[in-house]
């Protein structure tokens, strides 16, 4: 290192763009927030007001698609224009598995970041989009260490669980960040020699492998998503290791959304303090009615999308 | 003279790497989310985020006059991205309702370098830090329009002001705590034992 004040140096690098640090890092500010999704202006700018850290723009929350059925696709760039303009914090955006035009369009648009989401029906069954082909970061959804893994090898630069979506109950998405959180730390006992079989075994590559058992986490930041309807599931996720959280329907579909909204908020900010989100949970009015995931048929859990 | 303790403001944002980067400085850090926590810092970084919604959880949670007092107090703090948002006297384009803790004599653009497609990396010279520019992460990142007679300017970045010091605050568009150097953050140490060596004479 030279002894020679700096501030006399010209920078020598041009700016670059897209870069793993940038997409990665763009997850890192929104740690230990919420995420909410929206379907108009209008909630973009109640969840704002409420303390969402960000907005996911969508034409129907995961409890309509459930409800309407056929093929969910990627929202009408109006709407998603829409709600960029009316709020300063960051917008996100679905595109269906897979389907790397409706990726393409999202990223002109200029939304802040792509969820390659089960929550719309799957455009391809085997591959997932090429997210190294994108300046605009994406987040992706993992049932297990193997699978979040595989989306990080594609370039996902956030990962989430994906619980079921729509159905106001959490049970999944606990279910998928404790096995993340016990492969991962399975994986940090492990030595040299067992990390080429565990790799094999999680189908995943054997650097990302290696990284998490050194790291002893994820290399990206790991977001909780499906089914958090209350102020304690939020912070039931953050106990259990989530960085932050996602609200689909949980907060438009109740009686109060600005009320619960703001609760959400307060709940992960101070997960670890039983009083805080005991207040936070007073007179909130009706949650999201949900449904129960073992009345749920195969092939309607969004869980098993996604490969 | 002990370590000093640094605080960093856990509201929300990426606490763990300012956490990380202030103990490889050589400082004692912690999170703070109450007032009590605030009390028994020696200094304070507020760490990038989200600027609304820090700003919102401080005053909801009784944080925000604590932390105007403190600052206008004389604590040392640190303030990167949404952090420097919160250290600015003005914000060009607030959120309705917005609150800074201010500090420092500044008018913040925020977003002013453009979305997260617009977000970029590159070397940024900082007066103060020695050696090599230091790699800036510009997240969505905000730029100071202009300052006051009383700040520093450390550092530009394309024609525009990137990193600002007033007497014991400090402020950057960009992300130190992202990179792996800790340079930025050990100046900032050195600003809280500085700040710290009359008292304890």
């Amino acid at each position: 290192m030279s002894s020679t004040l700096s501030h006399t140096a010209q920078p020598t690098d041009t700016p670059a763009t897209g870069t793993a640090r940038v997409k990665r890092g763009m997850a890192e500010q929104l740690k230990g927030g919420v995420i909410m999704d929206v379907v108009n202006a209008e909630q973009a700018k109640i969840a704002e007001d409420a303390g969402a850290v960000a907005v996911m723009a969508l034409e129907r929350v995961p409890a309509d698609i459930r409800k309407d059925g056929g093929v969910a696709r990627m929202s009408d760039p109006n709407m998603i224009e829409e709600i960029i303009e009316a709020v300063s914090i960051p917008v996100m955006a679905k595109s269906r598995i897979g389907h790397f035009v409706e990726a393409q369009v999202l990223q002109s648009l200029g939304v802040d970041y792509i969820d390659e989401s089960e929550v719309l029906t799957p455009a391809d069954e085997v591959n997932h989009s090429d997210k190294f082909a994108f300046t605009t970061p994406f987040v992706c959804g993992a049932t297990n260490l193997g699978e979040a893994l595989r989306r990080i090898a594609e370039g996902a630069a956030m990962i989430r669980s994906k619980g079921e979506a729509g159905t106001g109950n959490v049970v999944e998405a606990v279910r998928h960040l404790r096995q993340i959180k016990n492969e991962i730390a399975r994986l940090r006992g492990y030595d040299n020699n067992e990390l080429y079989a565990a790799a094999k075994e999680l189908r995943a590559p054997y650097e990302l492998v290696k990284e998490v058992s050194e790291l002893g986490k994820l290399p990206v930041v790991l977001f909780s998503a499906g089914g958090v309807a209350t102020p304690a599931d939020a912070a039931l996720m953050r106990q259990l290791g989530a960085e932050g959280v996602f609200v689909g329907s949980g907060i438009f579909k109740s009686g109060d959304p600005a009320k619960r909204a703001a609760a959400i908020v307060k709940a992960t900010t101070f997960f670890d303090d039983p009083k805080i989100i005991a207040d936070a949970s007073r007179n909130l009015g009706e949650a999201m009615v949900g449904i129960n995931c073992d009345t749920l048929p195969e092939t309607e859990r969004y869980a098993n999308r996604g490969w | 003279m002990s370590t000093p303790v640094i605080g960093v403001l856990a509201l929300q944002g990426d606490v763990r790497e300012h956490l990380i980067a202030l103990a490889a400085a050589d400082a004692v850090a912690r999170p703070v989310r109450r007032p009590e926590e605030l009390a028994e810092v020696d200094g304070l970084v507020i760490p990038g985020g989200e600027s609304t919604t820090i700003s919102k959880l401080a005053v909801l949670f009784g944080l925000m006059e604590p932390l105007r007092a403190r600052v206008r107090g004389g604590m040392p703090v640190y303030g990167s991205c949404a952090g420097m948002i919160m250290l600015a006297d003005k914000i060009l384009d607030p959120r309705s309702g917005q609150e800074t803790v201010g500090g420092i004599d500044m008018i913040v653009r925020r977003n002013a370098f453009g979305r997260q497609n617009e977000s970029f990396e590159a070397s940024v010279a900082v007066r103060g830090v020695e050696g090599e520019p230091v790699e800036g992460v510009f997240i969505r990142a905000p730029w100071v329009e202009s300052v006051g007679a009383r700040a520093e300017v450390l550092a530009e970045h394309g024609g525009h002001i990137v990193a600002v010091r007033q007497g014991n605050a400090l402020a950057t568009s960009f992300h130190p705590e992202l990179t792996g150097d800790h340079r930025v953050h050990a100046l900032f140490v050195d600003m809280v034992r500085a700040y710290r060596t009359p008292e304890s004479l």
